[in-house]
């Protein structure tokens, strides 16, 4: 669904990603991870095409800079890291703007369009948000209505940016139960980065660890999360151990 | 928030209105006597000054509303990119060297190709340096902006005093327009360019998000923001062109607008049209009858109804968000 060949892009003179290359199959759920500044941001952006870069990007068989941008916006949805505040909009005209790629260059949102934002909006549990105005929404509302724009466009491919961040526990519990139904029952195929390894692999079958612009590993979470290989990503000495009654590993940094 | 419907029940007194603005002059208010030489040149010069008002009031409101959208900042307005000191340095120079007495044609002319080229130096400093962000436009335009003004400083102090008087009254802002082919041509360029904007409404909708996330919703960003930066800044250059420097209107209409319509662009760039057209002939009409037969500046009236507004919104809610 997505393969990156011999990626290599950069911001001016600062390379951030080196000679990447990745595939990810139609329906995989993987998460991307990796200490700030590995080029997890930076990766999205080439694969949505908002950063040029070397080698090859395909995203549904297609070369990422020959897709229209309306086809591309179709085809994959981004959940950004943040949502500005001062966006002046209701939730359910913001969750609308999911559409924009549907949309008649003319003519309003169609009864499907409507019916499309009622539904991600039932799933992200904002629907009851829809007449309040985004300013006074609060940080864990606004990314909720991200993923619901997101979901609004009916992609075959959601890329997030750390969509947790804002989120509390159960917030975030619901946001991966989402996503991985979604995985699941409509084979939508989910890349996301995310800085909470436990997180990571309590929900994500694939982990990709990034470190300074290079591929690092790739692999199951129990692959991936090794203590060298951490503490070689993260130059900092770690904890790792089993959560067998969360089906996930725990990671702690050590002091 | 007003509904579709509402939104039709305010447009219903605009043209009472306009009609009162026709009527409404220094000599007295109703319609002059078009049978005499003098009254329909009076009509004429009101018709003249309705419709110019009317242009360049559209202009200034659908220019806002678009820079606003694109630059993401309550503060942006037509002249933010630095058309104003290009379009007063274009003026100004063809009044200093006397090309104005010529024809009538000069003195727009002039101020026009001032904005546009000041517009064209913007946009190619900008795209020099990291791309169309919202900050190195606002901040090449104010550079670029501070420099022309500069320079017509500079001009100002060499010139003659017949000619600084001409200048400084161009920069009071004026809707004075005696030649028709003139409004006709400015009418022209102005509807294409809110026309262009409306075309891109959705477009605008989506950049309010930021310039990636409307990448993202499928907007070809690097196409759309310099066609609505060049749409927006070429009414602004045009409105210049025939009425020199008229402020508030473009920073106040898409504020008072936003709240009474949203922020939809589809809604919003029409009424920005029509309200922000009637909001201009409105002041123009006060300008030319308040201290009759002494005519004061169009710009004094709309600063001076539109700041206070501006400071009742700083003081309700501590900043300008683009709501």
């Amino acid at each position: 669904m997505i393969t990156l060949s011999h990626i290599t892009a950069a911001y001016r003179d600062q390379t951030v990603l080196h000679d990447l290359s990745l595939h990810v199959s139609r329906g995989e759920l993987v998460a991307l991870v990796g200490p700030n500044g590995a080029g997890k941001s930076s990766l999205l952006r080439v694969i949505t095409g908002l950063l040029p870069a070397q080698g090859t990007v395909q995203v549904a068989g297609t070369n990422i800079a020959q897709l229209c941008p309306r086809a591309r916006a179709r085809l994959l949805s981004v959940v950004p890291q943040e949502i500005a505040r001062d966006i002046p909009y209701s939730a359910h005209d913001f969750v609308l703007l999911g559409r924009t790629a549907s949309l008649p260059r003319f003519g309003g949102p169609s009864a499907q369009d409507f019916e499309a934002v009622q539904e991600a909006m039932t799933l992200t549990e904002t629907w009851s948000l829809r007449q309040r105005p985004l300013p006074e929404m609060s940080g864990g509302e606004r990314q909720r209505l991200a993923l619901a724009m997101a979901l609004a466009a009916r992609p075959e491919i959601i890329l997030l940016d750390e969509p947790t961040s804002h989120l509390d526990l159960r917030h975030r519990a619901e946001m991966m139960r989402l996503l991985t139904r979604l995985n699941r029952e409509q084979q939508v195929t989910v890349l996301m980065v995310v800085h909470d390894l436990t997180l990571a692999s309590q929900f994500f079958p694939r982990l990709v660890l990034l470190s300074e612009g290079r591929k690092l590993a790739d692999g199951t979470p129990a692959e991936v999360l090794k203590p060298d290989v951490l503490e070689a990503a993260y130059a900092c000495p770690v904890s790792v151990f089993p959560l067998p009654e969360a089906s996930a590993i725990c990671v702690l940094p050590r002091l | 928030m007003l509904t579709p419907r509402q939104i039709l029940f305010w447009l219903i007194p605009i043209p009472f209105l306009l009609a009162f603005c026709l009527l409404a002059g220094s000599s007295g208010f109703g319609l002059p006597d078009t049978s005499t030489p003098t009254g329909h040149a009076l009509l004429e010069l009101r018709l003249g000054r309705l419709i110019t008002g009317f242009v360049v009031g559209a202009a200034l409101s659908c220019s806002g509303c678009a820079l606003q959208a694109v630059l993401r900042n309550a503060l942006a307005e037509p002249y933010v990119l630095g058309v104003s000191s290009g379009g007063s340095l274009g003026a100004a120079l063809v009044i200093a060297t006397g090309l104005s007495a010529l024809t009538p044609l000069a003195l727009p002319t002039g101020a026009f190709l001032g904005a546009a080229a000041t517009l064209l130096l913007v946009c190619m400093i900008a795209n020099r340096t990291i791309g169309y962000t919202p900050n190195t436009l606002i901040l090449t335009g104010v550079v670029a902006g501070s420099m022309l003004s500069s320079l017509l400083m500079l001009l100002l102090s060499f010139a003659k005093t017949r000619a600084v008087h001409s200048i400084t009254w161009w920069l009071l802002g004026s809707l004075q327009t005696t030649s028709w082919p003139l409004i006709a041509g400015v009418s022209l360029l102005i509807a294409l360019s809110i026309g262009a904007l409306c075309v891109e409404a959705r477009t605008l909708n989506a950049l309010l998000l930021g310039h990636e996330t409307a990448h993202n919703l499928g907007v070809r960003t690097r196409f759309a923001v310099p066609c609505i930066l060049a749409a927006a800044t070429l009414a602004a250059a045009a409105a210049v062109a025939v009425s020199g420097i008229i402020g508030f209107v473009g920073l106040i209409v898409p504020h008072a607008l936003r709240r009474l319509t949203g922020a939809n662009h589809r809604t919003l760039l029409p009424c920005a049209a029509i309200f922000g057209g009637t909001f201009l002939v409105l002041c123009d009409t006060l300008a030319r009858t308040l201290f009759a037969p002494h005519e004061i500046p169009v710009g004094v009236v709309t600063s001076l109804s539109g700041g206070p507004f501006f400071l009742y919104l700083l003081t309700r809610k501590g900043n300008l968000p683009l709501t």
